[in-house]
């Protein structure tokens, strides 16, 4: 053993890891034990108001038990076309918006800000203020609609079964097109003016430009920002809990409420992780696919080491 | 003349839709603020009373316990609570996250991209989904309803995007400054402080407003691993104002503005370093 060698700790190589090491500790602890945890739990038969029923093994029977569950896919099926109706409109509408505010020159800054403002509400806040807004017969929308005359009834936002589900949607898309307009005006403002001009010279028309120039310039932008958004999808749980709690009778049971209604109300922990499970390799697809998406869009651009 | 006129059009339709887009976005705040300044019987009347009549701040007072009809709803320990996990979990995400993002910006190592997206992935765990496991544990080692519990919960919740944030900060200093200071000199450790820390220190710090507020609006978790006044955080104490068929309309909103206030007054702060992190750790990156 050479002497002078600096100790481990020291060595070049090893620093990166050292500097990990705490972040990687923390999330092992946090997450990674916990949820190897529930991965065992989701096999057994855990009862809150049972502690010994922890040890009881039970093998695939809450898998079996949930996959023969017609609410559950229900209930799984309405996330699904929740996440892909809402995410797709918080593009669209991010778009419009980014393109939008892109053409104003006189107070860009202040609209800009004042867009920013949904991303920082809590999503409990937004699903106050939304459940308040829909209320049959307080809500600012039904008195707004009843005083204009459009409507003499109370319309029942958050009861009827379109209507609630349109109504949690509504909240959604609320709370998150910001993330889109915010980045994706980003992205235009980066955006180099030269080929917007080659292609006005070269006689192309607005949405040409448009289709073959800004749009694939814009996309690692919309990647991000899908990136970001796939992170946390699940806090559309705060929103529907307040709003509605998934009902009146399960009309609006997401995934997310359905684990906290089996784990907590009904104290079925062994089979409400078994669901958790299923919405963790939800999220973990969607994420994994816009990350290779940006991945991809990043070296298409040139930036990566 | 043609021209001038469909000129005139486009800009009618953009501030058009600009005005439609406002109130839509501050119509529904605004209304939950107006709210929070009248009575609740108010709230409730036919026909709906659009403007306050009588303006004042008897539901701040009630709720922080003044006046002669108080709630018995606890916020002022809530409010303590939201303020002291999210300032400590803020805090250790940072050191953390400065540590973690400065390793990805500066240094090759194998498995990088590999640890990076695993750090990204144990962010997309459902909030409610960590939360059962967590639950189990924390109750069996004693941090169940406790500030300490949280915390530690909250700084694993931020400590992914803290890195990825403060990566992209961090690799926008070019890395010649510090190694023309180590050749005069300096330690890695003191190039760190005195030439790349500086530089990023803007960037740090909307990485830790960002943090801040992820504590500060958090629900799914704290909704499960608390219990009493000794660690509920606002957004669970908001719930408190729903009883089984009655809601406390005016003093939910007064509750709804006072955690509204902070994200507002720290937007102000942080949006155009978030949006510079975002696109520069993204798409740079």
């Amino acid at each position: 053993m050479a002497t002078n060698r600096p100790p481990f700790w020291q060595r070049e190589q090893y620093t990166p890891y050292l500097l990990l090491l705490p972040a990687l500790l923390t999330l092992a602890f946090v997450v990674v034990l916990p949820l190897l945890f529930s991965l065992y739990t989701s096999f057994t038969g855990y009862r809150l108001i049972r502690p010994e029923s922890l040890w009881q093994w039970v093998g695939l029977r809450n898998y079996k038990r949930i996959f023969a569950d017609g609410d559950f896919w229900i209930a799984f099926g309405r996330t699904i076309v929740f996440l892909t109706i809402a995410l797709n409109l918080e593009f669209l509408l991010g778009l419009g918006i980014a393109l939008l505010i892109n053409r104003i020159t006189w107070g860009q800054r202040t609209l800009r800000t004042i867009m920013m403002f949904p991303m920082m509400f809590s999503p409990i806040l937004v699903g106050y203020q939304f459940k308040f807004v829909f209320n049959d017969n307080i809500g600012i929308l039904n008195n707004a609609l009843q005083s204009l005359g459009l409507s003499d009834g109370a319309i029942p936002w958050l009861v009827d079964k379109y209507l609630a589900n349109f109504s949690i949607i509504f909240a959604e898309v609320w709370m998150s097109t910001s993330v889109f307009a915010i980045l994706l005006l980003a992205g235009l403002f980066a955006m180099p003016r030269d080929p917007l001009e080659a292609a006005k010279v070269d006689g192309c028309n607005p949405w040409q430009v448009f289709r073959h120039i800004t749009l694939p310039f814009l996309m690692p932008f919309v990647f991000i920002a899908m990136t970001i958004r796939s992170l946390d999808v699940a806090r559309a749980y705060d929103i529907v809990d307040v709003m509605t709690g998934g009902g009146p009778a399960g009309r609006t049971e997401l995934l997310w409420t359905m684990i906290a209604r089996t784990g907590y109300d009904n104290a079925r922990m062994g089979q409400a992780n078994a669901m958790a499970y299923v919405s963790i390799l939800l999220s973990i697809a969607f994420t994994y696919y816009f990350f290779t998406k940006l991945l991809a869009a990043r070296k298409y651009m040139g930036g990566a080491d | 003349m043609d021209g001038s006129l469909r000129k005139k059009i486009g800009s009618v339709a953009t501030w058009g839709l600009t005005f439609i887009l406002m109130v839509v976005i501050c119509v529904p705040g605004l209304w939950v603020v107006l709210t929070a300044f009248r009575p609740n019987g108010e709230v409730l009347a036919k026909p709906p009373v659009w403007i306050p009549e009588d303006p004042n701040l008897n539901n701040f007072a009630k709720i922080f316990g003044f006046g002669a009809d108080q709630v018995a709803i606890p916020v002022p320990a809530y409010f303590t609570n939201s303020l002291i996990i999210a300032l400590t979990s803020t805090a250790i995400a940072l050191l953390i996250g400065m540590s973690g993002g400065y390793a990805f910006a500066r240094y090759r190592f194998s498995f990088k991209n590999g640890l990076f997206l695993g750090l990204m992935l144990s962010r997309t765990v459902p909030g409610i989904a960590l939360s059962l496991p967590i639950f189990m544990i924390w109750s069996r080692i004693g941090l169940i309803d406790t500030k300490l519990g949280l915390i530690i919960v909250y700084v694993a919740l931020n400590v992914p995007f803290t890195i990825w944030l403060i990566d992209g900060f961090f690799r926008q200093i070019p890395k010649e400054m510090s190694e023309a200071a180590q050749v005069d000199g300096c330690t890695r450790w003191q190039a760190f402080w005195k030439i790349e820390f500086p530089l990023a220190k803007s960037g740090i710090a909307s990485a830790g407003i960002f943090a801040f507020l992820t504590s500060w609006n958090e629900y799914a978790l704290a909704s499960n691993l608390t219990r009493s006044t000794d660690s509920k955080t606002l957004p669970v104490g908001l719930m408190d104002f729903t009883a089984q068929f009655t809601i406390d309309w005016a003093g939910m909103s007064a509750m709804a503005v006072i955690i509204i206030i902070p994200a507002l007054i720290l937007t102000f702060l942080v949006q155009k370093h978030l949006i510079a992190g975002l696109t520069f750790g993204g798409v740079k990156g």
